[in-house]
């Protein structure tokens, strides 16, 4: 590798480069593009933005989609809406996440392979059918409802699906292994003697978790955050299937505006917001991440 | 806080989180053998959902093309992501670096909603200025190594910052040429990241529902797309023997990796 020439660095630095040019930046110009431009009927299903007219190019761009969108209060609860649902998200995940982590963290030799291996697994299972999985127990007459009616302990069926139980449900339970995962990698890090240094100077056991295991883990917390909190803002599949009428997300309206609408437009607009939404998190998530690299 | 406490905490933790992780998925695979048609009643052991589904003809074209654009997807990402992650861990300043930064470590998070359409516009933008590509199985592949490589290349990555450059200097000192460096040393040194990155982009890709959905055509259904549409009408029992066969496909690919790793491992210590 150290003599490797100019051509040498062009390939291996060029190829993923155009790649990722061609089909991650330069898709997102198009949306931009596509936001500014009046939907029509045919196909593409939108307008140029440049128009040849009479010998010289004309600029079309109408800011009409952001101002259905800015107009409408349909979005702007769609987006406050998934914000607030991934925000309780995420605060759940690390609520369940950290005891599990640290567990795991502090086990020993094959037993936490196994505990590891355990909180991966759903990586590579379907996300589709975990989320499925929970309609059969949340059903109205599905089997959560039936075992608390035979232990007693409820008198009629309790409304458990398509609203937005189901849906803080499901993005916990999807999102949880993204939490747990940079947690733990934190805490398996973490130097114990700190902590016993902490207790043999007198600190109580909450004193030192809140003094010294906490801040020096909150890298793995906001990593985990951000990995469970940006994705689960634009979630398209749980709302769509554990959600009901009264739980707009906003994944699920840019869905619907381009499939069953066929609006691209607003579709895009509906995008371009979402992605402005989403620059401050998404920047601080690469620091973090490229953080975690250098360390 | 006294140990003996602090163990059953941890136990308490442990069960509650993985209880909460695996009862809907242990449930799932119990359903698969209901004879009943209805989650509410059971009505026996039964494997006549597994027969219902190997005659379902949807399901088996949809499961085929959904593992040739993986395994097609998985190793395109796996060329892509290794190059980028090399480039990430050896090259520490190039012009643009930032912005490859940035576009590699994107896509592990940016909603999918946003990734399948942004990729679609350009498709179509494509198709109508060169008339190519049309849309199905070459769009999803395309789609599907984009975010797949961003994957490996953080493994990748990973695994190079642990890896001992002495041993590339040494073999380059006893006169090996790079080329030999790379493919003796270098490529096997990270094999355990190569393998399951492969295997992470595969995974990826047969799960991906949102963002084939985008970029598809009419000629192309992936087995997201077919067990999405009928999973929206309602809880299916085919779908059910569907993901439990699922499930075991996955628990033996890991558990191959696994023996991979350990194997690998082992002929380093030697």
């Amino acid at each position: 590798m150290i003599s490797l020439g100019w051509t040498g660095r062009l390939v291996l630095i060029g190829v993923p480069f155009l790649w990722l040019t061609l089909f991650f930046l330069l898709p997102l110009l198009i949306v931009v593009k596509i936001s500014l431009a009046e939907s029509t009927i045919g196909i593409p299903p939108y307008t140029p933005l440049l128009v040849n007219h009479e010998g010289g190019v004309e600029l079309h761009a109408t800011t009409a989609n952001f101002a259905l969108i800015a107009g409408d209060d349909l979005y702007l609860r769609a987006y406050l809406g998934s914000l607030g649902n991934a925000a309780v998200a995420t605060a759940l995940c690390l609520l369940i996440g950290y005891p599990v982590a640290y567990t795991v963290a502090r086990s020993q030799g094959a037993r936490r392979h196994l505990l590891l291996f355990l909180v991966m697994l759903p990586f590579w299972t379907s996300f589709l059918i975990r989320v499925y999985a929970w309609i059969a127990i949340l059903e109205p007459n599905g089997l959560l409802n039936q075992s608390l009616m035979a232990l007693g302990l409820i008198a009629a069926r309790l409304p458990l699906l398509n609203n937005q139980f189901s849906v803080e449900l499901g993005l916990v339970y999807s999102y949880l292994p993204f939490m747990i995962l940079p947690l733990y990698g934190s805490l398996s890090r973490l130097d114990r003697s700190l902590i016993e240094a902490a207790a043999d100077l007198g600190a109580r056991p909450l004193r030192a978790f809140l003094g010294v295991t906490l801040p020096l883990t909150l890298p793995g917390i906001v990593a985990g955050s951000l990995l469970v909190l940006i994705p689960a803002i634009g979630e398209f599949v749980i709302p769509d299937l554990l959600g009901g009428p009264d739980t707009q997300m906003i994944g699920k309206v840019l869905w619907d505006e381009f499939f069953n609408n066929r609006d691209w437009p607003v579709a895009a607009a509906v995008a371009v917001v979402l992605v402005m939404a989403l620059a401050v998190p998404l920047l601080a998530a690469q620091r973090f991440l490229e953080r975690g690299h250098a360390a | 806080m006294p140990s003996r406490t602090a163990g059953w905490l941890g136990v308490g933790a442990l069960t509650l989180g993985f209880g909460f992780l695996y009862a809907p998925i242990v449930l799932l695979v119990l359903y698969s053998f209901n004879a009943s048609r209805l989650v509410t009643v059971w009505a026996g052991f039964s494997t006549r959902w597994y027969g219902a589904l190997f005659h379902d003809t949807a399901f088996g074209a949809a499961a085929l093309t959904s593992l040739e654009v993986a395994a097609m997807a998985a190793t395109l990402s796996l060329v892509l992501g290794t190059l980028a992650g090399f480039s990430m861990a050896r090259f520490h300043r190039f012009p643009g670096r930032l912005v490859f930064g940035f576009a590699l470590l994107a896509p592990l998070v940016v909603p999918e909603v946003i990734l399948g359409l942004s990729l679609l516009l350009l498709f179509v933008a494509c198709e109508s200025w060169f008339g190519w590509p049309s849309r199905g199985m070459l769009t999803i592949t395309v789609a599907h190594a984009t975010f797949g490589a961003c994957f490996v290349s953080v493994l990748v990555r990973a695994q190079l910052a642990g890896f001992d450059r002495a041993l590339e200097e040494a073999a380059l000192d006893l006169g090996a040429r790079p080329w030999t460096v790379l493919t003796r040393i270098t490529l096997p040194g990270i094999s355990p990241a190569l393998v399951s990155g492969w295997l992470l982009a595969f995974t990826l890709s047969l799960d991906d529902l949102v963002v084939a959905s985008f970029v598809t055509g009419p000629s192309a259904t992936t087995l997201p797309m077919a067990v999405f549409s009928s999973v929206r009408l309602g809880v299916s029992p085919e779908v059910n023997a569907l993901a439990t066969l699922f499930l075991c496909v996955v628990l033996l690919l890991v558990a191959f990796a696994g023996w991979l790793m350990a194997r690998t491992e082992r002929r380093r210590q030697i």
